[in-house]
């Protein structure tokens, strides 16, 4: 990663899209976040829609910032890190504020990652950092372009070091500007988010 | 000096920068929308709207919301499909059974106690809920005595909705759901299967009253003990919410009782104090004395 590039950059939210192998890779990054992270992380990790989920369960107590299952209407909070819940999307609506959609499934999913990407980038633009994880479909390729397009950053998984490579793989077939990066890689970035805020 | 400035700027959460002609044209179009047709989607949640009319205009062939304004002004029978877009929901038959199982166990033991029972079913899209309510209502043995209110914006939802047939496929996941919910019987006794549908049971229907209605613009039409509106909140803007949060409010009896979706909160409601929590992770509320 280019640290001079991206010093110019103000990101103002981070949203990471996961499927199959996902939890593991996140397992790596969001424990890894730093305490004085300053944007909101909004994820979509896909989940079976007819139970509760355990995502918070599993992250909260290895995390340093509050992790949440995202309600509707819920304003965003700085450094928080938000799931959606299963069987909702989630999206971000002006405020920033946080909305649920029970509309469709989009790639047979819900929450589906597309959902999440296009509207956030429609909400913070170019200050949008976009990344997608390990995963066996393809949601979040339409999704990541949208961020692309807005002027965001996009980052994908580098689909070799992925547990089920299809999603990353699928993600940079449509947006070929992406960035590849390992895990580690992206774990310094979302570190190195704060850092060059700070500096 | 500079790094106060960048502080001020990281404390401030900036108002998003939305696409501004799209903006300008979504506002346009929903008070022509409005203006022509009486439809009221202005104080709709944005990130959905946004996207179902995104969706519209590939659906549609239009290149803009102006180009999509343009043809739905003047060709009206593009309205229709247009509010499917806008409005249409998929819901399932006993969606969330632990919603159900909170209604029999914690709200059927008082309305047990009146004569007579009116339900308002606010929203109901296709009627899946409104079955739902109905099996149970029956089951509880209440039905009998009960009348039930279905509405929605959607005139075609409400036919769909009255016409109470639904696709075989959907059926498992129905059975499942109602099984969950603590039923008592089987619900393949409320529907009969014939060329791969399903067709729910006409003795339902007799309890059933399907209306148009808005909360974005009407008014409370009757007093009852129950209202259900589940994932219809989550559309609408806090102000219209709140409206509509007034409306149940009003309709309800004294001491009745409140459903909503199990992602959808009163928290943020101006109407939040008028109601106490029967069932929190549920979603049943009930109105406060005096409310």
């Amino acid at each position: 990663m280019n640290d001079v590039a991206f010093a110019q950059r103000r990101i103002d939210a981070v949203v990471i899209g996961a499927s199959a192998g996902g939890i593991e890779a996140l397992g790596l990054l969001l424990p890894a976040l730093p305490a004085q992270l300053r944007a909101p992380v909004l994820i979509v990790q896909h989940i079976p829609r007819d139970r509760p989920s355990l995502l918070v369960d599993i992250f909260a107590p290895r995390c340093a910032r509050p992790v949440r299952e995202a309600d509707d209407k819920e304003p965003v909070a700085p450094g928080t890190v938000y799931f959606a819940p299963p069987d909702y999307h989630l999206l971000v609506d002006r405020g920033p504020q946080l909305a649920l959609s029970a509309d469709e499934l989009v790639h047979f999913s819900r929450p589906s990652i597309d959902v999440l990407f296009e509207s956030a980038a429609d909400a913070y633009g170019a200050h949008l950092l976009g990344i997608i994880l390990s995963g066996a479909n393809d949601d979040g390729a339409a999704g990541l372009a949208a961020v692309h397009r807005a002027g965001g950053m996009a980052v994908v998984q580098d689909p070799r070091g992925a547990q089920a490579e299809t999603m990353p793989a699928a993600a940079l077939q449509r947006t070929a500007a992406a960035l590849v990066m390992s895990l580690e890689a992206i774990r310094d970035l979302l570190h190195a988010l704060e850092r060059d805020h700070a500096a | 000096m500079d790094a106060e400035v960048n502080r001020a700027a990281a404390e401030t959460p900036p108002e998003p920068p939305l696409d501004p002609v799209f903006e300008i044209e979504m506002q346009l179009l929903l008070d022509a929308i409005y203006l022509k047709y009486h439809y009221d989607f202005r104080a709709y949640a944005g990130a959905s709207l946004r996207r179902r009319l995104r969706t519209a205009l590939e659906r549609f062939a239009c290149r803009t919301l102006s180009q999509l304004q343009d043809r739905l002004l003047h060709q009206p029978e593009l309205f229709p499909p247009l509010l499917d877009y806008l409005t249409v929901q998929v819901s399932d038959l006993f969606r969330d059974p632990a919603y159900f199982r909170a209604l029999r166990e914690r709200v059927v033991p008082h309305l047990r106690t009146y004569p007579s029972l009116k339900v308002w079913i606010a929203g109901c899209s296709s009627g899946e809920e409104v079955y739902s309510l109905a099996i149970l209502l029956r089951e509880e043995g209440l039905l009998e005595r009960t009348l039930i209110y279905a509405t929605d914006i959607n005139p075609q939802a409400l036919q769909r909705a009255e016409a109470g047939v639904y696709e075989m496929d959907r059926v498992p996941g129905f059975t499942e759901n109602h099984r969950l919910s603590g039923a008592p019987g089987s619900l393949s006794d409320y529907y009969t299967a014939a060329y791969g549908r399903a067709l729910f049971d006409r003795s339902l229907k007799k309890h059933i009253v399907f209306c148009d209605h808005s909360l974005a613009t009407d008014s409370v039409f009757a007093e009852v003990q129950l209202v259900s509106c589940r994932n219809v909140l989550i559309y609408f803007n806090r102000e219209l919410q709140d409206r509509a949060l007034g409306l149940f409010r009003e309709a309800l009896c004294r001491r009745g009782f409140l459903g909503i979706g199990s992602r959808e909160s009163l928290r943020f409601s101006a109407h939040a104090e008028a109601f106490e929590e029967v069932a929190r992770e549920d979603r049943v509320f009930r109105k406060r004395e005096g409310a």
